[in-house]
């Protein structure tokens, strides 16, 4: 037990030496596969399966050798598959319904309680793991009639970047912008100094309404009633941008990298974007610059989380849930949050400790941090699997109104009607 | 599986046994005699057999299962999905979706058909007669088929853009203003429609031009010996005796393009809202295209497709028997 303990610090003190270890665990297994077959045999009984949304980091990756360390500690091997993060859901529930779930899951966390509700999914009780430490705001996505189902292992959520260039070209001072009012004044300046002033994503997709929320709860609307005024209000914003020509027509395709590319181009003032372009935020060709999402009256407007959870599905072996404790208990350790946070390009840790430990290596993520505490699940409140009818009548009542197909008001009233037939 | 061949193939057996006489010497060994040779052939037919059952009827049985059960995601893992009958059919005729859905796939196949067949015929015609470099044309305008499709799409929705758009850039430049191509619920389908009847030139063009070259030369001559120009040559002669291949290549571009999901979805994925919703696009929407699975009312969806596509599949099959009659 001790030894177990011992290691991740071990692993977060030099990210160096454990890809030294995996590169001397490959050698070794790869030895062991040349003398003979019996050995392999042995080491296939104490491999655990493991699946990813993060086809982007293979197997030579830090994160690869991350998951394997924390299977090496546990005394077992990772067997780690990736997939794109549509597919993930769809293979896992394939996966449930032929009794082959992999032992750990990390899932995009509105994914969660859907998963959950097909009974798929062990609690966090069952599999004897300690949540306390982690935000409250964040585990609310995991959490279904009050048995959570997962730990979150990292956060991100939305901001609006502005490129500094053209705003002091415009004569806008970010720091003003702390209402929509503002916020809308700031574009006119933008437009009117010859520049495009803002893009989003609006795509019918999941996405669309993920960047439409922080505007939505901005306003104060629930999920729950659609069409109420607030709504309308927040959806009115949105097209009075793109009637005025603030922001192109195109965000109604626009998924949020196409956003981000338009951004980088250098033409546009703001982007609404997440946590994961710091990076290439850094590296554009103009000096940038975040600012929270303002809510209509001022302050910062709930935006809602992203990230993924780390979960674990029922397997007709429960002798397996002890190493696979010890697995999850590895990647959820501050220093394995941290870890985890920078190999993902800046995702907050969900833990206050987690979060002291981050702002210590990077200080400049202090908006970012606000933000994630500031931030709400989009299943929380207790919605559940009611969410994905809600948001999907919700992106399209955001497309059709942005189109013009339909006034905002009559659009919110046709997603409310369709959201609850599809929920009750 | 297994077992319904065998039946066939033994009842088969009896039959034999029973109209020829045998004689009573050897019953057994006469009855088992036939029987090998039986069991070879269901042997031989029983790979086709296990292939069309696995890859053709059980898809088709499980799609009407999934239609006629509630499948939520809870029910699709453990297995134990309500009987609902016709539950889920009447759900989506009456779902707003539907009519728009409806019109759309109707526009959508049958603009695309009338433009591919006649671009594509065009183009056959053109290249009937040899030139220089012809051959080295004809290979280029194969270019849409060899496409991987998300790139072909992906241009098309680059090529739209409504800000960055290079269509627009050179419209702006006659002075037209801005064209909200894929973004705009009146030209969404329009633009959809556009990327798919370039994509289908092709497969007419190639069908049509095979076509055109078992036309007899000859009749051409007879038809500008009888002094008939080339409009006339045109509609007497090749549209005439092109009509068998025309009508399948119809009928086929019928089917392939009922089901067309991909081009849509890269390039609007069916919006700005149900703008550019087709059946197909539907279906897979329901099922792939949001957080939530719901198989039931895309399997039924898919069923109606089907049913569609099996009214031309037949039309196809009568047209054929048609030809092959005389």
């Amino acid at each position: 037990m001790q030894n177990i303990r011992r290691k991740p610090v071990l692993v977060a003190a030099t990210a160096a030496a454990t890809t030294l270890t995996v590169g001397l665990l490959g050698a070794c297994s790869s030895g062991e596969g040349g003398s003979g077959n019996g050995t392999g045999d042995s080491a296939a009984t104490g491999t655990y399966t493991w699946w990813d949304p993060y086809p982007q980091h293979d197997d030579s990756s830090d994160w690869a050798g991350r998951v394997q360390q924390c299977g090496e500690d546990a005394g077992v091997t990772i067997s780690r598959t990736a997939y794109d993060t549509t597919a993930l859901t769809n293979q896992a529930l394939l996966a449930a319904q032929e009794g082959t779930s992999p032992d750990v899951m990390l899932l995009d966390n509105p994914a969660v309680s859907t998963l959950a509700d097909t009974g798929m999914l062990t609690t966090v009780e069952e599999l004897g793991l300690d949540t306390s430490a982690v935000d409250e705001n964040l585990l609310a996505a995991g959490v279904v009639d009050g048995e959570t189902y997962g730990i979150p292992i990292g956060a991100n959520t939305l901001a609006l970047y502005y490129n500094k260039e053209i705003l002091d070209e415009a004569g806008v001072d970010p720091a003003s912008v702390t209402d929509w009012a503002s916020l809308t004044a700031a574009l006119e300046q933008v437009d009117a100094a010859g520049h495009r002033g803002i893009t989003f994503a609006g795509i019918g997709t999941e996405e669309g309404s993920f960047q439409f929320l922080p505007w939505f709860w901005g306003s104060g609307a629930d999920l729950r009633e659609l069409d109420s005024p607030e709504a309308v209000e927040a959806l009115e914003l949105w097209k009075g941008w793109l009637d005025e020509g603030y922001a192109p027509n195109s965000v109604i395709g626009n998924s949020q990298n196409t956003t981000w590319e338009e951004f980088l181009t250098g033409s546009f003032a703001f982007v609404e974007n997440g946590t994961w372009q710091v990076n290439s935020a850094a590296e554009a060709g103009f000096e940038t610059g975040i600012i929270q999402i303002p809510a209509r009256d001022g302050g910062g407007a709930p935006a809602p989380t992203g990230g993924e959870f780390i979960i674990t599905p029922v397997q007709s072996d429960e002798a397996r849930y002890d190493v696979t404790r010890q697995i999850v208990e590895c990647m959820t350790t501050p220093e394995g949050f941290v870890q985890t946070a920078t190999t993902f390009a800046y995702y907050v840790p969900p833990t206050a400790d987690g979060q002291d430990a981050l702002l210590e290596e990077n200080p400049e993520l202090e908006p970012w941090v606000g933000a994630v505490r500031d931030a709400k699940g989009r299943t929380s409140d207790d919605l559940g699997t009611s969410y994905p009818p809600i948001s999907e009548a919700l992106w399209t009542a955001v497309q059709n109104a942005l189109s013009g197909a339909q006034t905002p008001q009559e659009a919110l009233e046709a997603a409310q009607a369709d959201a609850e037939s599809a929920t009750s | 599986m297994t077992t319904s061949p065998t039946a066939v193939g033994t009842r088969g057996a009896d039959a034999g046994t029973g109209s020829v006489p045998v004689p009573a010497a050897g019953p057994r060994r006469r009855r088992r005699s036939p029987g090998p040779s039986q069991w070879t052939a269901v042997g031989f037919a029983a790979p086709l057999l296990v292939y069309l059952v696995l890859f053709y009827a059980y898809p088709l049985i499980r799609n009407i299962d999934l239609s006629v059960h509630d499948y939520t995601i809870r029910a699709f893992v453990q297995g134990n999905a309500e009987f609902v009958g016709v539950e889920k059919y009447v759900e989506i005729f009456t779902s707003s979706t539907f009519s728009t859905a409806l019109v759309n796939t109707a526009l959508f196949t049958v603009v695309s058909i009338v433009f591919q067949f006649s671009i594509g015929l065009a183009l056959a015609v053109f290249f009937r007669s040899s030139f220089r470099l012809s051959s080295g044309l004809r290979a280029l305008f194969l270019v849409p088929w060899l496409l991987p499709l998300i790139v072909s799409a992906s241009t098309w929705a680059w090529m739209l853009n409504s800000d960055n758009g290079i269509v627009n850039s050179v419209l702006s430049a006659f002075g037209i203003g801005q064209i909200n191509w894929l973004t705009s619920p009146d030209t969404a389908l329009i633009s959809v429609i556009i990327a798919n009847i370039w994509l289908g030139i092709p497969f007419n063009l190639v069908i049509l031009y095979s076509g055109l070259q078992n036309i007899p030369g000859e009749v051409y001559e007879a038809a500008s010996l009888d002094g008939a120009g080339a409009w006339r040559q045109f509609w007497s002669v090749t549209f005439p005796l092109l009509r068998p291949v025309s009508a399948i290549t119809i009928l086929l571009g019928l089917i392939y393009t009922l089901k067309v999901v991909d081009v849509i979805w890269i390039m609007t994925t069916g919006g700005p809202g149900d703008a550019s919703t087709t059946l197909a696009v539907w279906s897979y929407r329901e099922a792939f295209g949001t957080g939530q699975p719901d198989f039931s009312p895309a399997a039924a969806v898919g069923n109606v497709l089907i049913l569609i596509a099996l009214v031309f599949g037949f039309l196809h099959l009568q047209l054929q028997r048609r030809q092959e009659a005389p």
